[in-house]
């Protein structure tokens, strides 16, 4: 399935959905588009994993490249995701204690105080 | 002896066929329903390693990935790259992965590591038999119907 990103105003919050394959053809889009919010000022990022059905390391890398981006922009960033297989995916690569992981948007942009490395994972 | 081989030129766009025919292979093959989402993550990380290296190298020579499902279900995938590439395999401790110093690079080939690690209980990366390369063995079990 291609990779979908829809981009979406939530309070203070940017909310980018992103579906479909995140992998090592892909990934370089979805870097492109998380630059290009932070470059346009976007500083509270909220990343919903909902409705990808595949994740490999080289989406992971694009994701940790834009918490390193927002965080030194003192920015937030948040992941939403609640499906096992790609828990687990954070779990066995230990970026379960790198990202806030939450298990919805409205979870993710209600946790907006602080930094993220302030934000315990809850899922 | 293989009951598919497929090789591709080292580009980004391929890797997505190599998992497609690779779960298709694990499902004929009896591979429990699952676990095909491990193998399919699998044989994309295992591919998309060698296509790094590929292109790391500037080597056209195509990746090739073995299936076969005699005793097990088994996958062979090969690179062309020199031995001394194989040497970035290692897995990253939490405190480093979002560590500033850390390049894409690194991180990706340490997280690949560690998915291929956590999702293969059945791993082994070892020199091709024959001319510069790695091969990356993959194996999981299978039940007959």
């Amino acid at each position: 399935m291609e990779l979908s990103l829809t981009t979406r105003a939530v309070g203070e919050h940017t909310v980018l959905d992103v579906g479909g394959e995140v992998d090592v053809y892909t990934a370089p889009r979805l870097r492109e588009r998380l630059v290009e919010l932070v470059d346009g000022g976007s500083r509270n990022v909220v990343v919903d994993l909902a409705r990808v059905d595949f994740l490999d390391s080289t989406g992971l890398g694009v994701l940790v490249g834009a918490l390193k981006r927002l965080r030194a922009a003192n920015g937030t960033f948040g992941l939403v995701c609640s499906k096992e297989p790609l828990l687990k995916i954070f779990r066995i690569t230990a970026l379960d204690q790198v990202f806030p992981i939450f298990p919805s948007v409205e979870a993710a942009i209600s946790t907006s105080a602080g930094d993220g490395d302030d934000i315990h994972p809850s899922a | 002896m293989a009951t598919v081989r497929l090789s591709f030129s080292p580009a980004p766009v391929h890797v997505r066929t190599a998992r497609l025919v690779g779960v298709a292979v694990a499902r004929r093959a009896g591979v429990a329903e699952e676990l095909l989402d491990e193998v399919r993550l699998a044989i994309g990380e295992a591919c998309t390693r060698a296509v790094a290296l590929h292109r790391q190298y500037g080597l056209p020579d195509l990746v090739m990935v073995e299936m076969s499902d005699s005793d097990s279900y088994t996958v062979r995938v090969v690179d062309r790259a020199p031995i001394e590439a194989s040497v970035g395999l290692a897995k990253l401790p939490p405190d480093e992965l979002a560590d500033e110093s850390l390049t894409d690079e690194a991180l990706t080939t340490g997280v690949g590591f560690a998915l291929l690690a956590g999702f293969v209980d059945d791993l082994q990366v070892r020199p091709v038999d024959d001319g510069a390369g790695t091969e990356v063995r993959m194996v999981w079990p299978v039940h007959r119907r």
